[in-house]
């Protein structure tokens, strides 16, 4: 099993046990590509139930000061998006669990489409999230992602009316992405205002799982949410700790990522 | 080009432009293009457009006849003087119209980003003068090379954010000002100050920037008695270039030439040439050319002139480059310097560094014309803010 299948039976999986689905974001590459590789490992050892690889990008516009800094210690160290292949396909040797890309559009682009998704859909990548893909713009990845067995995952926000989630709730696959606030990623002290009613109005005009992220890291703030959403993003948190504890983060973001799992518990 | 009626609905320009924003900016684009719909076609807008162009802004800007260039290049060269304008440069058409547009929608706050800061000098202008909040986003480095800049839009009342990630130019101040609209998206206008950036911002800027082109149809008709043979101007994102190209793009017999900044040479790869050396991508909500590397990293861009140093350009310019109605050349760093001594000297106008690109250019390509050309050169802004950094250029000679 592959692919978008693998990412609904891990939804269907969470839902079964009474929790919500942890996914966890990392920045590809940073510290370096060996570390990400263990850090992936102890991620899904802990507990993860699906994991997001960001591919580093020099102008992440979505993003706030922790993930730009290691996108660009990420490129600063040479990372390029050629390596992603490879170092899927090891962590596919050790762990089963949902691995997706998270990219802006142009290092996506920049491989050429066809190529890209099909050798990535190879070494078994499972879908793709892609900040600065809109509605208007996504028809034919959809079509390619789909083609390759991929999960394209799109983004509800805020400002969204509800005609809006409508749309993107059925173009989405895999699951809906909820960016819970206005603003880029990045810890935030408490859950944003307003931000319950509106994830309980997306999963009422959503067939597919509802994921919430953006500015999420504490266990109490990922147990409010766990009460609604099919998953939780956590990102920002873990690529502070990798900052931090260099050598050391995998144990680190492990007990971290243990700590979230059980607040993911209904 | 028969009947040009770019873009269409979605805004595109044939593959380019579009929409490629974070989902929270969607809701904000879509409520900007429907009050730009309706104030397009408001003849009371227009009007108030009109007054503020013309009483403000002081419009119509001459259409110089360059008589000693003339001579000296064997053809009749015409300057647009843009330079003329109020805060010295054309970037104050553009931000008169978009201001207006922002107080229409009950904006309180307005931001925008800036390279060599004409653009955020023109914002802070018809910020102070429509009462409107207003703070900047400058990339550090361009804050020292146009230290002039920063200082007047101090004094216009503006925040001038020193922009510190990446390559701490342009482009940066852009990611950062569409950072904080996307958090301030309720209250704030994101005012973008060239044909570049997600739709209706291309169209948008070009319709309020043609206003040049417009002028100069006439002008040049009354002077020479028929349009002209060709038309220059420097190309950044290519806000002065589209104002000037777009009424004449249906007339095919009049060229159209942009002129990018060659930097230190193309093959050196520190350059601005986003169209003779960029490949499609996509960077800041649009899919235009774009200086990148082979796993589509955004490559720097490096030029003498602040306002020149983007990695990417306007998807409409895209679009004109690959049906072949533009043409692309570009003139270095070195060579947009004597431009700058060249046109002082000559007639006594000391133009932008930006500009004199496109000055450089004529004086370079002057023979490839046939003898008595007539050539417009749009003469985007005015040297007063380059005169410290080009005196501590020639001091290190």
């Amino acid at each position: 099993m592959k692919g978008l299948q693998r990412i609904d039976l891990a939804f269907t999986a969470t839902k079964n046990r009474n929790e919500a689905a942890l996914i966890a974001f990392l920045t590809a590459g940073h510290p370096d590509l060996a570390m990400t590789e263990r850090l992936v490992l102890s991620l899904s050892e802990a507990g993860a139930d699906l994991i997001e690889l960001g591919i580093p990008f020099s102008d992440p516009l979505a993003d706030g000061p922790v993930i730009q800094r290691s996108s660009q210690l990420a490129l600063e160290k040479g990372f390029s998006i050629d390596s992603i292949p490879e170092l899927v396909y090891r962590l596919r040797r050790k762990i089963v669990t949902p691995l997706l890309l998270m990219s802006y559009c142009n290092p996506i682009l920049s491989q050429g489409l066809d190529r890209f998704l099909k050798t990535i859909a190879e070494v078994e990548v499972d879908g793709l999230i892609i900040p600065d893909l809109t509605l208007e713009e996504s028809a034919t990845l959809h079509k390619k992602c789909a083609e390759n067995g991929l999960a394209l995952v799109m983004l509800v926000a805020p400002t969204s009316p509800p005609e809006r989630i409508e749309a993107l709730a059925k173009a989405t696959t895999g699951f809906l992405y909820t960016v819970s606030l206005k603003g880029v990623t990045g810890s935030r002290q408490t859950l944003p205002a307003g931000v319950i009613p509106f994830l309980r109005q997306v999963k009422k005009l959503s067939p597919q799982p509802v994921a919430i992220g953006f500015g999420l890291s504490k266990p109490e703030q990922v147990s409010e949410v766990s009460q609604i959403a099919d998953g939780v993003v956590v990102g920002s948190a873990f690529v502070k700790l990798v900052d931090r504890y260099g050598r050391l983060s995998p144990m680190i973001v492990s007990t971290l990522a243990k700590r979230l799992k059980k607040a993911t518990r209904r | 080009m028969k009947q040009y009626r770019w873009p269409d609905e979605k805004g595109h320009f044939g593959p380019y432009g579009g929409k490629f924003v974070p989902e929270t900016l969607m809701a904000p684009l879509t409520e900007l293009e429907e009050a730009y719909r309706q104030v397009a076609k408001s003849a009371i807008f227009k009007k108030e457009f009109h007054y503020y162009l013309q009483e403000y802004a002081g419009r119509p800007t001459p259409l110089y006849f360059a008589q000693r260039l003339s001579q000296e290049l064997r053809l009749r060269v015409y300057l647009k003087r843009e330079d003329l304008c109020h805060t010295g440069a054309h970037k104050i058409n553009n931000t008169v119209g978009q201001a207006l547009l922002a107080q229409k929608m009950r904006k309180k706050r307005i931001i925008a980003e800036t390279g060599a800061g004409q653009h955020g000098v023109a914002t802070a202008t018809v910020a102070a003068l429509f009462g409107i909040r207003c703070e900047i986003y400058m990339g550090e480095e361009d804050i020292h090379r146009q230290a002039l800049n920063v200082f007047r839009m101090k004094l216009l009342g503006a925040k001038v954010h020193s922009v510190q990630s990446g390559t701490r130019t342009l482009k940066d101040a852009m990611n950062e000002a569409i950072r904080d609209w996307v958090t301030n998206v309720d209250t704030t206008y994101y005012l973008i100050g060239s044909v570049a950036g997600p739709h209706p911002y291309p169209m948008m800027v070009r319709d309020f920037q043609s206003v040049i082109g417009k002028e100069v149809r006439k002008q040049i008709v009354k002077k020479e008695g028929k349009l002209p043979d060709a038309l220059m101007a420097c190309v950044g994102g290519g806000s002065n270039a589209m104002g000037l190209f777009y009424p004449f793009i249906e007339d095919k017999q009049v060229r159209m030439i942009g002129v990018e900044a060659g930097g230190l040479g193309l093959h050196s790869g520190k350059h601005g040439a986003s169209l003779e050396r960029g490949r499609p991508g996509i960077l800041h909500g649009t899919r235009s050319y774009v200086l990148q590397d082979s796993s589509g990293q955004i490559h720097p861009a490096h030029s003498i002139s602040a306002g020149l140093d983007y990695p990417g350009v306007g998807p409409e310019l895209s679009f004109l480059k690959d049906e072949g109605r533009m043409e692309v050349d570009n003139v270095t760093d070195s060579e947009a310097l004597e431009g700058l001594h060249y046109l002082a000297e000559m007639e006594g106008i000391i133009p932008a560094l930006e500009t004199a690109h496109a000055v450089a250019y004529l004086k370079k390509r002057a023979r490839q014309f046939k003898e008595e050309s007539v050539v417009v050169v749009n003469l985007s802004g005015r040297g007063d803010k380059d005169v410290q950094s080009v005196a501590a250029l020639e001091e290190k000679k």
